[in-house]
């Protein structure tokens, strides 16, 4: 029997959590393949990049691999379906405060501090996500359901349009982006319980007309 | 005192804490006497499908027999439960943090380890960022002192070794060390299902801008709605509620949300 399902490719490197969205994906019986080098993206039909941590830390790792050029190839060039998650929406803007990283820069706008809000430092916990676009990777989104955030920097894309959801933490602040074959989560989809899978589940097997709207 | 959790968005944070020996979670009481509860996969898969919003695993003899996590449980437990994982115990060095987020942890829980080599702190901090690194601590109420001003000291090593150090100082010095969160274990409290340790947990969450996590001594959905709205955590320990043999009668983590919820006015996250 052939299989045509896409094959997911998840980033692995040094510091990220790749292994969370491989048991993830593999309990939502996603055929998917651990990336430890651009020369193995053969064969992948979408790609993951997870993150945990800092911005200059994943991007010094992922330039040492070859990534940004590999990725601009497959995803700008290609439209090969991407989704970012946490640091891996964060290193999709030009540049970041955070150790002020230059960034992928596929995202016109900048990552920010949550410095100046009344609030503990890092987020960490579950908020709301309130959907503001029209993106079908968010479609089906409950209003206001629950995601795991983790982080102490934000993204202020300078493109209100790229903007998918916002959620508020001492300041209102983007939680997703989706621009056509883009999209990114700065909460951890993979560690959300029932409703972050559900939205894995939709980016790994919508069909790809449906999901990347032009 | 930022992070009550009604003014950020952020819901109140209901975690197990299973203490592992031989891949099966054990409950103690102030430290000690731990008694079996069950397989850790099926005592997580459980919590989990009733709303839990967090794990944390302690290897407590990992350390004690020098020797790494046990990684196979941690696997397990992570391919089929889909909330964040904390482990603790036996984590000695870089290398041992990669391996248990390799086997689909986020955070690291540091403990004695911290207190004897505080760099340990730092590093794991600037490789895999503030976020991943819980500063955990065992507390205990001792007469106020020079030495100690907060009236609570540090203790290593299962509760077994005092360090003369004050708790408040610790934590202090652990969020400038670089942790994320603190974890706040009451070891007058374990397992009495009496209550938290309120004034500890408050004069922590108002040392240090971190999330502050309460520990020890939960008995009643009323004690955790007391560590968020009056000691001012972010999240709280709640095992023997859940699944202690100690207690008369176990409540699900649904039903304990649905109290904080209800006569609290605390916000939850409901599955």
């Amino acid at each position: 029997m052939q299989d045509d399902r896409p094959v997911v490719g998840v980033i692995d490197y040094r510091t990220g959590n790749s292994q969370s969205v491989v048991h993830a994906l593999n309990f939502l019986g996603v055929p998917n393949r651990l990336l430890t080098s651009p020369a193995q993206l053969d064969g992948i039909d979408r790609i993951i990049l997870p993150g945990v941590g800092s911005a200059g830390t994943t991007m010094t790792y992922l330039s040492e691999a070859g990534w940004p050029e590999a990725l601009h190839a497959r995803v700008i060039e290609g439209r090969t379906p991407f989704l970012g998650i946490c640091v891996g929406l964060q290193v999709l803007f030009e540049s970041s405060e955070e150790q002020d990283a230059t960034c992928l820069g596929w995202l016109p706008g900048t990552v920010r501090a949550f410095n100046g809000a009344d609030v503990r430092v890092p987020q960490m916990g579950w908020n709301q996500v309130h959907r503001t676009s029209t993106h079908p990777f968010l479609a089906g989104l409950p209003e206001a359901g629950h995601f795991y955030f983790v982080n102490s920097y934000y993204a202020d894309p300078a493109d209100a349009g790229d903007v998918a959801a916002t959620t508020e933490y001492g300041l209102p602040f983007t939680s997703a982006v989706a621009r056509g074959n883009i999209m990114a989560t700065q909460f951890h989809t993979e560690k959300s319980g029932p409703l972050g899978l559900d939205l894995l589940e939709r980016f790994a097997k919508t069909p790809q007309e449906e999901l990347c709207p032009a | 005192m930022p992070g009550l959790n009604v003014a950020t968005g952020l819901t109140t944070r209901l975690i197990a804490c299973f203490d592992i020996i031989d891949g099966r979670v054990t409950k103690a009481r102030r430290f000690e006497d731990n008694i079996d509860v069950g397989d850790a996969a099926e005592v997580a898969a459980s919590v989990y499908a009733d709303g839990i919003d967090e794990i944390i695993f302690y290897d407590i003899l990992a350390s004690a027999q020098r020797r790494q996590a046990d990684l196979s449980t941690i696997r397990k437990v992570a391919e089929t439960v889909f909330v964040p994982l904390t482990v603790g115990g036996g984590v000695r060095s870089l290398e041992d943090m990669h391996a248990v987020l390799a086997a689909g942890a986020e955070k690291i829980s540091l403990d004695s380890m911290a207190v004897r080599n505080p760099s340990i702190i730092t590093e794991g901090s600037a490789e895999f960022g503030r976020q991943c690194i819980v500063q955990s601590m065992q507390v205990k109420r001792v007469p106020v002192t020079g030495e100690i001003p907060s009236g609570y000291e540090v203790f290593i090593d299962g509760a077994r070794q005092a360090t003369g150090m004050d708790a408040i100082v610790w934590a202090r010095r652990g969020e400038e060390l670089g942790a994320g969160e603190i974890c706040v274990n009451s070891i007058d409290q374990d397992g009495t299902h009496e209550g938290y340790d309120l004034e500890i947990t408050r004069q922590i969450a108002e040392a240090v801008n971190l999330p502050v996590i309460a520990s020890g001594g939960a008995g009643s959905a009323e004690h955790a709605a007391a560590a968020f709205t009056e000691a001012g955590a972010s999240a709280a320990i709640v095992s023997s509620l859940l699944y202690s043999p100690r207690m008369e009668r176990t409540v699900p983590v649904g039903e304990i949300k649905a109290e904080l919820a209800k006569r609290y006015g605390l916000p939850v996250r409901l599955v």
